[in-house]
């Protein structure tokens, strides 16, 4: 690698470049270890992730040379360092973090997940009065820390993100954890490309698929007339081709150009965390990535996941969960024998994944398990299931527990220590209502009507019967064997903070036209549209319906995402939430955040179109 | 043409997606549907059919070409300046000027064509012309993609060109005038580069075909094509 000469070389040390390359030696490849009994890192890690801790910080945005393929490209690192370093406050504290940009361009920094005023929140020209950090300048945020958990920090200009802008943030609790662990490790899940993120962007709108090498062929077709008939090939057929999709489009960006990342490190080399046998060990997992949700697995290991999106939630036991673009969870395993475990995240698409190694000694790795089959999108996915589509039109409600889909009690599959609450109640289970019945904590009975902005030619598609998918664990992860982490799991801890009915609703159709590579809300650009007005202290309930064939992470700034689940006095709290293809879920809001905040899509090539100003007054 | 195409290249690379709320910046693309030398036994054609589009996600610029050179003589040149509209998910209105250089005399129409994705994936591209001399044309081509693997394509094609009158000028007749038929093998190395084999199949019908009885050209004519597809 050869050095290249930098704008601001006080900014940049060589003994730092060796965190930034993916192929470095051996002996740098311990990950982030904090000894939970002290709160602090138990030692300096020698591997890529610095932890920074206390009150006080220094950031740096700088060009930073980076090598994760071979060839060699300009990251927009911050402290020289991809993914950043791991912030570790503590909850009560005020922090201060001065954030110096030596980019040639605008820089910024979100605290993604944090409640702090919108002066702070840094999305430019959202948060009030901010406008991004320029050039050679710097920006110093404060804000005192209200809560605790795993989160995380990133860029919102530009396409930085994608350049290895992402960091963790841990807040450690001014009380106890309500549960215990012995180790403490921060995942971090990215994708990097060696090409500019502009060309990308500008390839998707030339050549939506270009990227996806799972098409199908005359051959997967010969093999289905073969199976189901000339007839039931057509009738399975005929949906997609007159609406000219495709069934095998799962990401718009694919292990085709991206190397998947664990905390900074190529699944070639492979990321490594110490263990010893019998502890419980703690993984703060972030998908820090800007297009790639991962499906996450131990084998050989079930996981307690203990949060989400920061948030202690019942704990709930699972095998594999999928955690969308910008979510977090927080699992604990607990090795019982004296060997490497893969902890293996495949990309949605399965075109790569990322992978580590919980090992009990750093010369062992483990055994990386084949990726599953490509999934394949079904009728269902579009929001035209056949066995709905004859309800399509009246009571949704009704629908969903007539076509056993979603009602709250259903945790078929899935045999959990998180369940056994529901047990004290099962005589009570009819009389619950079901999901979509309207009430605080069931979402919404509205019908769904398409606004006529979502007719023309930058919509290709509407939902004709989107349904609540609470319990389904999303394509690709269906009936695999495996017990699978669905939002239907997710039951807060404690009790529901704000525990109102909803003062209103508002819906919010994802809207965009695959082949053209536009997407909007309810049909309406975000260059085009109106803020989204919220009254200060309000409840209100947000359904969002997607009538779209991807996968959106949707992500509200400032306040949290209340989501419905199926219990009113234990609604969990999320900053992003997964809305599958077709279908529809909804949230409470409590609008308790003055000023302007970010709503979008998540996914980094759909942000700049889905996308709404929130302007709580 | 040429100086065109590389002033649109700059562009392209120079094209940059801006930092906030820009969804929709002006891009271009450079496509190189054919470059094919056809061979025929005799001098054999070289033929370039290419598209170029500048603008954003609903409003476009549009430039098409079809150039034919035979033993070193430009045979048939066209080239049509478009604006482009998008008018429905897979489709585009397209309205502007086509002029066609050679055979001589040059001829200038006006076009009017929808462009686009079809139901079951056929892509369209269906015109009607009006010429200054009260000529009327119309020209329809279909193309389809069979995926054999994901980077070996075979590409049937259709093209159909109608007139409303006689122009013995340029050789062409009433009604049906010709017709021409291609299937195409391409291996895209990238997806931006793909070298093809294929064989052509053009036959003229009515007065056209008389008219180029009387020029002692043939009235069809197969071919094999070897040559590849770019864009950028």
């Amino acid at each position: 690698m050869s050095r290249i000469s930098l704008p601001h070389p006080g900014a940049f040390s060589p003994s730092r470049r060796r965190f930034v390359t993916g192929l470095a030696a051996g002996g740098a490849l311990l990950g982030l270890g904090i000894n939970p009994a002290t709160g602090r890192a138990a030692a300096t890690p020698p591997g890529r992730q610095q932890v920074l801790s206390g009150t006080r910080f220094d950031l740096t945005y700088s060009p930073t040379p980076i090598n994760l393929t071979g060839a060699e490209r300009q990251a927009t690192a911050i402290n020289g360092t991809v993914p950043a370093p791991v912030l570790r406050w503590r909850e009560g504290d005020t922090v201060t973090l001065k954030v110096t940009n030596h980019l040639a361009e605008d820089a910024s920094i979100h605290w993604h997940g944090l409640i702090l005023p919108s002066s702070q929140d840094g999305v430019p020209h959202i948060s009030d009065g901010f406008e991004g950090i320029p050039p050679g300048e710097s920006f110093t945020y404060q804000f005192p820390v209200k809560q605790s958990g795993t989160y995380w920090y990133h860029s919102h200009s530009g396409f930085h993100e994608q350049t290895g802008s992402y960091g963790a943030i841990i807040i450690d609790p001014a009380g106890p954890e309500p549960f215990a662990c012995d180790r403490d490790y921060a995942l971090v899940l990215s994708d990097w490309s060696d090409e500019d993120p502009n060309h990308i962007y500008a390839t998707l709108k030339k050549l939506s698929h270009y990227y996806n090498f799972r098409e199908r062929t005359i051959f997967d077709a010969l093999a289905e007339i073969r199976e189901k008939g000339w007839a039931g090939y057509r009738a399975e057929r005929d949906m997609w081709d007159t609406m000219r999709m495709s069934d095998r489009d799962i990401s718009d960006v694919t292990g085709y150009t991206y190397t998947f990342l664990m905390n900074g490190v190529t699944p070639a080399e492979g990321w490594k965390g110490l263990f010893r046998r019998g502890e419980r060990v703690r993984l703060r997992i972030i998908n820090a990535a800007a297009m790639t949700f991962f499906d996450l697995r131990i084998p050989g290991l079930e996981m307690t996941v203990v949060a989400a999106d920061g948030q202690n939630i019942e704990p709930v036991t699972v095998d594999e969960l999928r955690l969308g673009v910008a979510e977090t969870y927080d699992v604990i395993v607990r090795p019982q024998d004296d060997r490497p475990y893969t902890v293996f995240a495949q990309a949605i698409d399965r075109s790569g994944y990322a992978r580590g190694t919980l090992t009990p000694d750093l010369a062992l790795a483990g055994e990386v398990p084949e990726m599953d089959p490509a999934p394949i999108l079904t009728h269902g996915d579009m929001g035209m299931d056949m066995a709905a589509m004859g309800h399509a039109g009246h009571d949704m409600g009704a629908n969903d527990s007539a076509d056993g889909g979603m009602p709250a009690m259903d945790h078929s599959g899935h045999d959990m220590g998180g369940m056994d609450h529901s047990g004290h109640d099962m005589g009570g289970m009819e009389a619950r209502p079901a999901i979509g019945s309207g009430t605080a904590g069931y979402g919404s009975s509205r019908p769904v009507v398409h606004a006529d902005t979502e007719y023309g030619p930058h919509i290709d598609m509407r939902a004709d019967a989107p349904q609540y998918r609470l319990d389904d664990p999303g394509v690709g992860l269906r009936d695999n064997g495996r017990r699978v982490l669905t939002y239907a799991d997710l039951f807060n801890i404690g009790a529901t903070p704000d525990p109102r009915e909803p003062g209103r609703e508002i819906d919010l159709h994802l809207t965009g036209n695959m082949s053209r590579y536009m997407w909007s809300m309810d049909g309406i650009k975000f260059a085009d549209a109106e803020p989204l007005g919220l009254k200060f202290g309000e409840r209100v309930r947000i359904n969002l319906i997607n009538d779209t064939m991807m996968n959106h992470p949707i992500h509200l700034h400032g306040m949290w995402s209340d989501l419905e689940t199926g219990d009113p006095g234990r609604i969990p709290r999320k900053h992003t939430v997964i809305v599958q293809p077709g279908a529809r879920i909804s949230y409470l809001v409590t609008a308790d955040a003055m000023g302007g905040w970010a709503y979008h899509c998540h996914l980094l090539y759909h942000m700049p179109g889905m996308f709404r100003k929130v302007v709580v007054s | 043409m040429k100086r065109t195409l590389i002033a649109l290249g700059t562009l392209v690379l120079a094209t940059n997606v801006p930092a906030a709320g820009g969804d929709d910046p002006v891009l271009a693309k450079v496509m190189i549907d054919r470059f094919e030398r056809q061979h025929t036994g005799g001098d054999d054609p070289l033929m370039l059919e290419a598209d170029v589009w500048i603008g954003r996600d609903l409003h476009k610029l549009w430039f098409k070409t079809e150039v034919e050179r035979v033993g070193g003589e430009t045979e048939e040149a066209e080239i049509q300046a478009l604006y482009s509209r998008a008018i429905a998910p897979y489709w585009d209105l397209q309205v502007g000027w086509r002029h066609d250089a050679m055979p001589k005399p040059e001829r200038d129409w006006l076009a009017i064509g929808f462009n686009g994705l079809a139901p079951y994936w056929f892509e369209v591209d269906a015109a009607a012309f009006v010429g200054g001399n009260g000529q009327v044309a119309a020209r329809f081509t279909g193309e389809y993609e069979w995926l054999f693997t994901q980077k070996l394509v075979l590409s049937p094609e259709l093209e159909v060109n109608l007139h409303g009158k006689d122009d013995r000028a340029t050789g062409v007749g009433s009604g049906l005038s010709d017709l021409e038929l291609g299937l195409r093998l391409r291996y895209e190395i990238v997806r931006e580069f793909a070298p093809y084999i294929g064989i052509n199949w053009t036959k003229k019908f009515g007065d056209t075909a008389d008219f180029a009885r009387d020029h002692g050209e043939d009235t069809s004519d197969a071919q094999v094509v070897v040559g590849f597809r770019a864009w950028f």
